[in-house]
């Protein structure tokens, strides 16, 4: 099989978020950034494919120059070579990231594109379902388990009160979320290996689409609440509160 | 004349309350703009769709089939986009629930749009405009939607139904092509062995952290949710370590959550599960730690021993619901 995982460089989750000066974006200094959290399980699952049926792994990203130390790492843990579609910054409006990567995966001849569910950044979950009807291919999103047969494939997704069973033909668009697999974590001989896999480099130039940003702001901080107590004794202040201030019960 | 449409989600065929937010959202959006709502439900015959004029559509779209009692994705995502391109319509908008956030994007797709997902806040009144949380609930983007039209899908519970009195007249639309293997068919949904109200939708949370101890423990979670009449989610830690199933994790690698009344119980409060819960109504912690992070977006705290403290609390509720 032939797998193309679509991986993006993102801040880590413990990052202090710093609103950049243009009011606009983050400050990036001192930002550590890591691929995205739920494209790890993309790629581990299709190192498990790959590793049942024979074939080859590709990561695709779309950043910035620096996005190639995100695609060395989707390599150290596996996957045969990387291709980095780069550009300045990314914009805002989904559809066009998932335009500029369905212009790249419609060349590749893949069996299945696996994306991660959500990107924590911009926490659009949106681009492995559009690059699905994009390409005209089934496509199932927030899948917690996947199994291929001969072409075939049936995968679930939890949904509110229930997990959706879904079946499908391959080429196909598989969105990974947690559950799917635990990532593995990349071997010394990995790190090395990744060095001198293949990198491409394909210069890209984005339009910004139909959505502006207007501001980046922190959220309002929580209203300072209060330790009504300790122990037992706080309960009946506890009900009150929730009952005669809050008004929740 | 422009619109808007809002495409309602279903189960059983019953549509869920939060397409009734959505129609919310829907409402004051055409109010500014002077537009008519129109509601688009997708589902079996016999779906129930009175009253819809009542929480703000002007015009309700049937497209029944038996087939469309399950979420068919592809068929869902050519139905809805036809729709929405024989219209006029400035705004397509539905609930971010598992359905809408996959919905949502496949509508955007045909209809070449941009999507704002998850918003908390929507305005007309200079172009449309929403605020959506980002980074893990840790910053806010207001954006202004530049193109007509645009697809948005609401947070559940960061709005409120409204009612009005519309009569909601009834039109029955196409209800596209069959559904096959190769465009992905959903075959059934399971339901979880014991059928319990899902975290994402409740609007009361009792969650249980790595305080619990053991998983035989999460009875007094349980006990607590069952006497205020709202559902049970957990951490990570307690999902990782096999207690509890992913279905009930909150945060940032589960689900987010806005519900009135978020109770954490033995949770310390790290910043992937604030992300989650941070946008509660009201949030209550008890923890036997003082210093423990969950104080410091808790409304109200008790530091204490939960082991101490939540069966008199549930005794206590369960009173103060029956007074
Ligand atoms: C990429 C990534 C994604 C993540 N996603 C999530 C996510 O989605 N959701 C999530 O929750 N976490 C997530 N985490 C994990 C998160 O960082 C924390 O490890 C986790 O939330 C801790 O769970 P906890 O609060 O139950 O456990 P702990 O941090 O161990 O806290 C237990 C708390 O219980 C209190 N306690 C102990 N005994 C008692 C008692 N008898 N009475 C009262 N209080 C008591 C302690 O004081 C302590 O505060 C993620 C981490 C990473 C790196
Ligand atoms: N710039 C990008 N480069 C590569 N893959 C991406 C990019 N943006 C999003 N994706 C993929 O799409 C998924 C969903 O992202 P999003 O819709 O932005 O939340 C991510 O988990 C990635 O698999």
């Amino acid at each position: 099989m032939k797998i193309a995982v679509c991986i993006k460089r993102v801040p880590d989750t413990e990052t202090r978020i710093k609103i950049g000066a243009d009011g606009k974006s983050i400050d990036e200094s001192g930002v550590k950034f890591v691929p995205n959290p739920f494209d790890e399980y993309a790629v581990e699952e299709a190192l498990k494919l790959k590793e049942q049926t024979n074939g080859e792994v590709v990561a695709v990203c779309l950043g910035p120059d620096a996005s190639q130390e995100t695609l060395r790492t989707a390599l150290a843990m596996g996957a045969d070579r990387g291709i980095l579609l780069k550009v300045e910054s990314l914009p805002q409006d989904p559809l066009v990231v998932a335009r500029a990567l369905a212009a790249e995966l419609e060349q590749g001849g893949y069996d299945l594109v696996l994306f991660g569910k959500l990107a924590v950044d911009d926490y659009d979950q949106a681009v492995g379902s559009m690059v699905g009807e994009l390409l005209g291919l089934p496509s199932v999103s927030a899948v917690t388990r996947l199994e291929i047969t001969d072409g075939h494939a049936t995968a679930q997704r939890e949904v509110e009160g229930g997990v959706e069973v879904v079946e499908f033909t391959l080429p196909a668009i598989v969105t990974a979320e947690k559950g799917l697999n635990e990532p593995r974590y990349p071997a010394l001989r990995g790190i090395m290996l990744a060095k001198k896999k293949p990198l491409d480099i394909k210069d890209l130039e984005l339009d910004e689409g139909g959505i502006e940003v207007l501001e980046l702001t922190l959220p309002p901080d929580r209203k300072a609440g209060r330790i009504i107590g300790e122990g037992a004794a706080a309960v009946p202040a506890l009900v009150d509160a929730l009952r005669n201030e809050a008004k929740v019960l | 004349m422009p619109g808007i449409l809002t495409v309602l989600e279903q189960r059983d065929g019953v549509v869920k309350r939060v397409s009734h937010e959505a129609l919310a959202v829907a409402r004051s959006l055409a109010d500014e703009l002077g537009c008519e709502v129109h509601a688009l439900v997708i589902g079996p015959p016999g779906t129930d769709v009175d009253g819809l004029g009542q929480y703000g559509a002007d015009k309700v779209l049937t497209s029944f089939d038996d087939e469309l009692k399950l979420y068919q994705a592809s068929r869902y995502g050519q139905i809805a986009a036809e729709q929405a391109m024989s219209g006029d319509y400035t705004a397509v908008i539905l609930g971010a629930t598992s359905l809408g956030k996959d919905l949502g994007p496949r509508i955007a797709a045909r209809l070449g749009c941009p999507l704002t997902s998850d918003v908390t806040s929507v305005s007309g009144s200079d172009g449309v405009v929403v605020t959506r949380p980002v980074f893990a609930g840790r910053a806010l983007y207001k954006l202004k939607i530049t193109t007509t039209p645009s697809v948005i899908t609401v947070r559940p519970n960061a709005f409120t139904p409204v009612s009005v009195a519309n009569a909601g007249a009834l039109e029955e639309v196409s209800a596209g092509e069959g559904v096959t293997a190769s465009v992905a068919r959903t075959v059934e949904v399971k339901a979880p062995e014991n059928a319990t109200l899902d975290v994402a939708e409740a609007s009361i949370v009792v969650a249980g952290g790595r305080g619990l101890k053991e998983a035989e423990h999460f009875k007094l979670v349980e006990d607590l949710a069952r006497a205020l009449g709202g559902a049970v989610g957990a951490s990570r830690a307690v999902v990782d370590a096999g207690w509890r199933p992913h279905s009930e994790q909150v945060g940032q690698t589960g689900k987010t959550v806005s519900p009135n009344l978020y109770i954490a119980l033995g949770i310390s409060g790290a910043i992937q599960h604030l992300a989650g819960m941070r946008t509660a109504k009201v949030i209550v912690a008890i923890n036997k730690d003082a210093d423990a992070p969950i104080f410091k977006v808790a409304d109200y705290g008790i530091v204490g021993d939960l082991f101490e403290v939540v069966p008199p609390l549930t005794e206590a509720i369960i009173k103060a619901r029956e007074g």
